[in-house]
């Protein structure tokens, strides 16, 4: 309230990365309270003048603060592991701006109320942008759909039943037809639920050792498939979320080249681990859908590095000690995912060759295109949503600092290259090291 | 007399209504024309005539309705003929009796018409092949009602002159709308331009055939319209399996002083009736009579079935006649 007019802030010797515009030279971004003034290579390249604070971004990356379009933010329901605070501490250390929850709290958010009590609650909480999902389906429960209409008027930003596949067939194509009838988009976990059930992991070599139930890669490509043929009936706009093996990735790039309105996302933790991670019975990593195999975890890297994949999210799943520190089967699915998603990411920039802007362009404009949000770049009269990162700087991930309510993640003791030095929410610094 | 001559132009004449689709222009024409000498009779003291005298007319439905039977019977009634009411799911089906032995058992009887209304699609036809007599299509399951269609252009006709180049907009639950379609057909081959507003889980799938404009906002779909025919939603389809709640329904797809602010400003709102208001239409609205000809298609509705009952009793004669 109080950013949005008066001050100005120069940010300059920056490596300027604006993904929507395939711009990245040096230069400066002008801030005016919570909105862009000016962004671009040629500003203050003959100084700043007087009035203007300025802030030396060293020659880091200033690129458009990251959007994190699937996060479970268990409140309410699950305040004991992770609440608007903690998240929000989390996705500022991460260089996350904004975050879009998952409607899987108790109660689900599947009526305006809830979409409501969101957005009042990130208002209280005034860290980062924090936007919601709506349900699909009335209680996630596949059967009923919710208020697509009203709901996106609340600002939902989207529809999917967050964890849980909407299996019913029929209901899947009223949702899509429903939803192609006001231009709204569906997300959906794609995972054949009957083939998945008692699954606790990937069905193959390391499932068969370990004699835990597998739930197999075909899971992902059958409700897929499935989906598909509704998309070509309906015209509806549909997102695969963090999709896993190479046979969906497959189906994707061909409906994508046969034109249908399609698109999908994955997370770190399928392009940097297979399911070899869960051995020992590491319950943290046991994820849903669950880690692949080496071949999958390369195809997941093909996707990102040729385009079939469109986002990147971190599928942030805060789990408390409870929820972990037991028998496999008894374990909750997921990992804390906000502090690691870029630096993650940036690992197949280093390892992988993939741009660094193409990178950002998954975290950035990318999911902000998807969801018709005006965040994700860098540009006159948009809100001043960056990022200062130095993509070079090596730190190791340790699971005890993190921000997040919840320490899980399998990731603890790994080393990365990559770091939010800066994280910059409508014109304030919400989380800093540098200055 | 006028109407006359124009009916004795229409070769063949039809035996049965069944439905509006294929019907050429004339005979809709002809049906309007006769109507309206109709509309006269029923509004002065003494509404009968003796055109059906000697006649019987069975109204047999097989589902519920209070208004279109009562139209009939009027109608029936006020040419004369004599007119039983049949509730058949009170009875016969509850017996275990088939459609067809119902036909043939009531065929037996000799009556000359019956009004036929049936939950099934298609279930009117089967039964008027298994008849001598004429049949008049009540009302098929999300297939045709021929009567509604006619009363309905007979209703805009004598306020706008013209079918043709009217732009009429159909909106709510076309999917499941016998008097969607029948109107379709109707108006279509009248010339008007129609274009159908409803979200995408109330339209069939296929509509390209129609020839008709699809809209999903219903402010595109009735902008400059100069009818709009708005349609009743049943309360099974509320409630999440084809729209979310009735309140979102009528945020979207009710019709509102808001919304209809965009259509002709003499544009006129019609209904088939009974309504759902606060659902599909705005109370204040549905009872404002500048606006609202939604009692204007009732009495409509009673002139259409005499002239649909005196046209199918001509061939009647004209048949037998020609047999002996």
């Amino acid at each position: 309230m109080d950013d949005s007019s008066g001050h100005c802030t120069a940010y300059i010797n920056a490596r300027l990365i604006d993904p929507i515009t395939n711009l990245d030279a040096t230069g400066a971004v002008l801030v005016e309270g919570n909105k862009i003034l000016e962004a671009g290579a040629t500003l203050f390249r003959d100084g700043v003048p007087e009035s203007v604070r300025a802030v030396d971004c060293q020659g880091y990356c200033l690129a458009p603060g990251l959007i994190d379009m699937r996060v479970h933010l268990p409140e309410p329901g699950g305040e004991h592991k992770e609440s608007f605070e903690s998240a929000s501490a989390a996705a500022a250390a991460g260089g996350v701006t904004s975050m879009i929850c998952l409607p899987d709290t108790d109660p689900p958010i599947d009526n305006v109320s809830m979409v409501e009590f969101i957005a009042r609650r990130a208002r209280e909480t005034n860290v980062v942008k924090i936007y919601a999902y709506s349900a699909i389906t009335r209680g996630r429960e596949g059967s009923e759909l919710t208020e697509f209409g009203i709901l996106s008027e609340a600002g939902a930003l989207a529809f999917t039943d967050g964890d849980r596949a909407l299996a019913d067939t029929l209901v899947m194509r009223r949702a899509l037809s429903y939803a192609a009838t006001f231009g709204l988009l569906i997300i959906q976990h794609p995972e054949e639920p009957k083939l998945a059930k008692h699954g606790q992991m990937n069905e193959g070599e390391m499932s068969t050792r370990l004699g835990l139930a597998g739930i197999p890669s075909a899971a992902e490509v059958i409700l897929l498939e499935r989906d598909l043929r509704l998309v070509e009936m309906t015209g509806a706009r549909y997102h695969a979320a963090h999709l896993s093996t190479a046979a969906a990735l497959d189906v994707i790039r061909a409906a994508k080249s046969r034109g249908l309105p399609v698109t999908c996302d994955t997370a770190p933790q399928y392009f940097s681990l297979n399911d070899s991670a869960v051995k020992d019975y590491r319950t943290f990593a046991k994820l849903s859908p669950p880690l692949r195999d080496e071949s999958d975890r390369l195809a997941v890297v093909e996707g990102v590095r040729d385009g079939t994949i469109d986002v990147i999210a971190s599928d942030h799943r805060p789990q408390d000690q409870d929820s972990k520190r037991l028998p496999f089967l008894q374990a909750e699915p997921g990992i804390v995912g906000l502090e690691t998603l870029l630096a993650l990411t940036l690992q197949l920039h280093h390892e992988q060759g993939i741009d660094l802007i193409d990178l950002l362009k998954r975290m950035t404009a990318a999911p902000a295109h998807l969801l018709d949000m005006k965040e994700g770049k860098l540009g006159a009269g948009l809100p001043a949503d960056f990022i200062i990162f130095d993509p070079n700087k090596e730190w190791q991930i340790d699971a005890e600092t993190l921000q997040s309510k919840s320490k899980n993640t399998p990731f603890d003791g790994h080393t990365v290259k990559g770091m939010a030095m800066c994280t910059i929410v409508g014109g304030r610094h919400v989380h800093s090291i540098i200055d | 007399m006028a109407e006359t001559a124009t009916v004795s132009e229409l070769h063949p004449l039809p035996r049965h209504i069944l439905g509006m689709e294929g019907v050429p222009k004339s005979e809709i024409e002809v049906l309007l024309d006769l109507s309206e000498s109709y509309i006269e009779q029923n509004r002065q003291d003494d509404k009968k005539s003796a055109i059906l005298r000697g006649r019987t007319l069975i109204n047999v439905f097989f589902e519920n309705s209070t208004r279109t039977r009562t139209s009939f019977e009027l109608a029936g009634k006020r040419l004369g003929a004599d007119v039983i009411n049949m509730s058949v799911s009170a009875s016969a089906i509850k017996k275990g009796e088939t459609l067809i032995d119902t036909a043939m058992t009531l065929n037996a009887m000799h009556p000359d018409v019956l009004t036929v209304r049936h939950a099934h699609s298609g279930a009117v036809q089967l039964l008027s092949e298994k008849v001598t007599c004429s049949v008049l299509n009540a009302g098929d399951g999300s297939h045709e009602h021929p009567t509604q269609a006619l009363l309905d252009a007979l209703t805009i006709r004598r306020r706008k002159k013209n079918l043709r180049g009217l732009v009429v907009s159909i909106c709510g639950d076309i999917l499941h709308s016998r008097v969607a379609r029948s109107n379709i057909y109707l108006l279509n081959t009248m010339g008007a331009e129609v274009r159908l507003v409803a979200p995408k889980t109330l339209l069939p799938s296929s509509t390209e055939f129609f020839g008709v404009k699809i809209h999903h906002n219903m402010i595109d779909g009735i902008k400059d319209a100069d009818i709009i025919m708005m349609l009743r939603l049943q309360t099974e389809r509320m409630q999440g399996s084809f729209v979310p709640s009735t309140r979102e329904y009528f945020r979207f797809f009710g019709l509102d002083r808001d919304k209809l602010r965009v259509a002709k400003p003499d544009a006129l709102i019609m209904h088939p009736g009974p309504m759902n208001r606060g659902i599909e239409i705005d109370s204040e609205l549905a009872d404002d009579i500048h606006r609202s000809v939604i009692h204007e298609q009732v009495e409509m509705g009673v002139a259409v079935r005499m002239a649909c009952l005196d046209i199918v009793t001509r061939n009647l004669s004209r048949n037998s006649n020609g047999a002996k």
